[in-house]
């Protein structure tokens, strides 16, 4: 397919500048190539909300020693996995202070934040961003070929051979172009959270933690019958704490995401974490949940799609990663496309590096590896059964009933298994299904 | 309405009111409407998942069997179109350029 760059008014047009699209304009960029990024919030990130963590590792390659500018809260050096009962909780708790020193690993910052400063570099690199501007459709010629994107500005059209669409979890441009047919509401979560303020040395000390370093908790029961899971993030004198919900079940629940949340805070286990601290703000985000099973194609003529636009985020139990996803994917759609223009075919066939650098990278072979994982996570026995039956074998090892002797713990086993209402073979099932899963 | 709402001490729940809550967000609202909800699929809907689901509460069903949408608070998540049975019940889009949801400590 021939291009004529003279009718374009960039090379490449990125749509959305959250970390996808910040990534691939840089890359196309810094290729040589012309790119327009256009951002719909009144500036890049104002319309992005998640947990709270991210993991840069992938910006090695973009942003050299992005941790002497990056806008963190904290670096974090503390995961805890929490199990929930009615009115117990697990803690496995895992501490690396190299984590909080060069190269690091994750962090805690606020996306408005984040997505600015990588928006800037891919500003510094040479992009046009274009904020404040809704992105209405694709532009086609008599032939059908993409030609760029109509926006909600006056005289809005912009035209170019290749359209980027990192326009987040709802992607009406992969809708539209027919790359995402199916919008089943059970691949999807809702993520509502508090920014909840408390004063620094509160934290360090609720927390355990110094200067600007910081724990991550993943909760695992806790979310009033409604499959998904909670959350809490320190960020420097805030905490984000909130709730993933799927979204049949929350709206068959007849339990509103803010009452799940309240919930979750009065846990005899979460609230003397949290007490005293004022909501600062409430936000709610949908989340692409089941990976693989659900992601678009990615390549057509002239369009590729990354980031949540693509359903990259992975949402698999003790890993919960997003941004790195969309950073790499941005990225890669970003070199793809320079590659296409460079060579004047930008045909899914021209285009087509982007799916070989996404299958040869962490962000299919991760998806690819943890395939089931989503499911199993969310499914109703995991969700429902066993934390109690976790929390309840724990609880009688440690219980001292004297004048009994210690049962054996074959037996706890065996006798909380049952009062959980768990049969052997689905444990054992489950069992396999996770240890494959996380192999 | 204050723009932070504290927590009490000692179960002094149930929380902040939802209007304190809302009010800790920002929205920049534009004049025209970014979602459109088509009170006619709606009379007949006994499921009624948007009402439940939406995180700004934006759905209040009416007395007559309606629903009544405001789409100023919107955060412009999806959730309300993702979890509705009715084909057609509601038109969504995002709002103009600038406008609608802003975070700033997300």
């Amino acid at each position: 397919m021939m291009t004529s760059p003279t009718q374009h008014d960039a090379d490449i047009i990125v749509v959305g500048a959250g970390p996808a699209g910040s990534c691939a304009a840089i890359a196309a960029a810094r290729a040589g190539k012309s790119v327009i990024l256009i951002e719909r919030g009144p500036f890049p990130g104002s319309k992005n909300m998640y947990g709270g963590v991210v993991y840069p590792r992938i910006l090695d390659e973009l942003v050299p020693s992005w941790w002497e500018t990056m806008p963190v809260q904290r670096w974090v050096v503390k995961r805890s996995t929490m199990l929930l009962s009615d009115s117990g909780a697990l803690n496995i708790d895992f501490r690396a202070n190299s984590w909080g020193a060069p190269p690091y690993n994750g962090a805690t910052a606020y996306r408005p934040d984040f997505d600015n400063w990588l928006a800037n570099h891919a500003v510094e690199a040479g992009a046009r961003l274009v904020c404040s501007t809704t992105v209405t459709g694709l532009l086609r010629d008599s032939n059908g070929r993409i030609q760029g994107v109509s926006t909600d500005r006056p005289d809005g059209d912009l035209h170019a051979p290749i359209v980027i669409a990192c326009d987040g979890v709802n992607s009406f441009l992969a809708k539209q172009s027919g790359l995402y047919p199916h919008t089943d509401a059970s691949n999807f979560t809702l993520g509502v959270k508090e920014t909840l303020a408390l004063p620094k040395h509160v934290i360090d000390e609720r927390f355990g933690v110094r200067d600007n370093l910081g724990v991550d908790i993943e909760i695992l029961g806790g979310t009033s019958g409604v499959n998904g899971g909670g959350f809490i993030y320190t960020n420097l004198d805030t905490i984000a704490l909130g709730v993933v919900l799927k979204l049949p079940k929350l709206a068959a629940q007849q339990k509103r995401p803010e009452q799940i949340i309240a919930e979750l805070k009065r846990h005899p286990a979460i609230a003397p974490l949290i007490e005293g601290a004022e909501v600062k703000e409430y936000s709610a985000h949908v989340i692409p949940e089941a990976g693989l099973d659900m992601m678009p194609t990615m390549v057509a003529d002239g369009m590729l799609v990354a980031g949540d636009a693509a359903a990259m985020c992975l949402a698999a139990g003790i890993w919960l990663e997003g941004v790195n996803f969309a950073m790499a994917s941005g990225m890669y759609a970003g070199q793809a496309a320079a590659e296409a223009i460079a060579k004047n075919d930008v045909s899914s066939r021209g285009l087509s590096g982007y799916t070989d650098r996404l299958e040869k990278s962490f962000v299919l072979r991760d998806h690819r590896k943890l395939r089931k994982v989503p499911h199993l996570v969310l499914s109703d026995r995991v969700q429902h059964k066993y934390p109690a039956f976790v929390a309840g074998v724990v609880e009688r090892v440690f219980r001292v009933d004297n004048p009994h002797p210690k049962p054996g713990v074959r037996r706890i086993v065996r006798e909380e298994r049952k009062k959980a209402g768990i049969g052997l073979l689905d444990l054992l099932r489950d069992g396999w299904t996770g240890m494959r899963g996380f192999g | 309405m204050s723009s932070t709402a504290r927590i009490e001490r000692d179960n002094a729940w149930p929380e902040i009111s939802f209007e304190e809550r809302i009010g800790t967000a920002e929205f920049r609202i534009h004049e025209k409407a970014h979602i459109t909800v088509n009170g006619d699929s709606c009379r007949g809907c006994t499921t009624r998942e948007c009402v439940v689901a939406c995180p700004a509460n934006l759905f209040v069903p009416t007395s007559d069997g309606g629903i009544l949408f405001n789409y100023e608070n919107c955060f412009e998540c999806g959730t309300c179109y993702l979890v509705c049975n009715k084909e057609g019940a509601i038109s969504w889009t995002y709002p103009e350029g600038g406008y609608g949801i802003v975070f700033h400590r997300t």
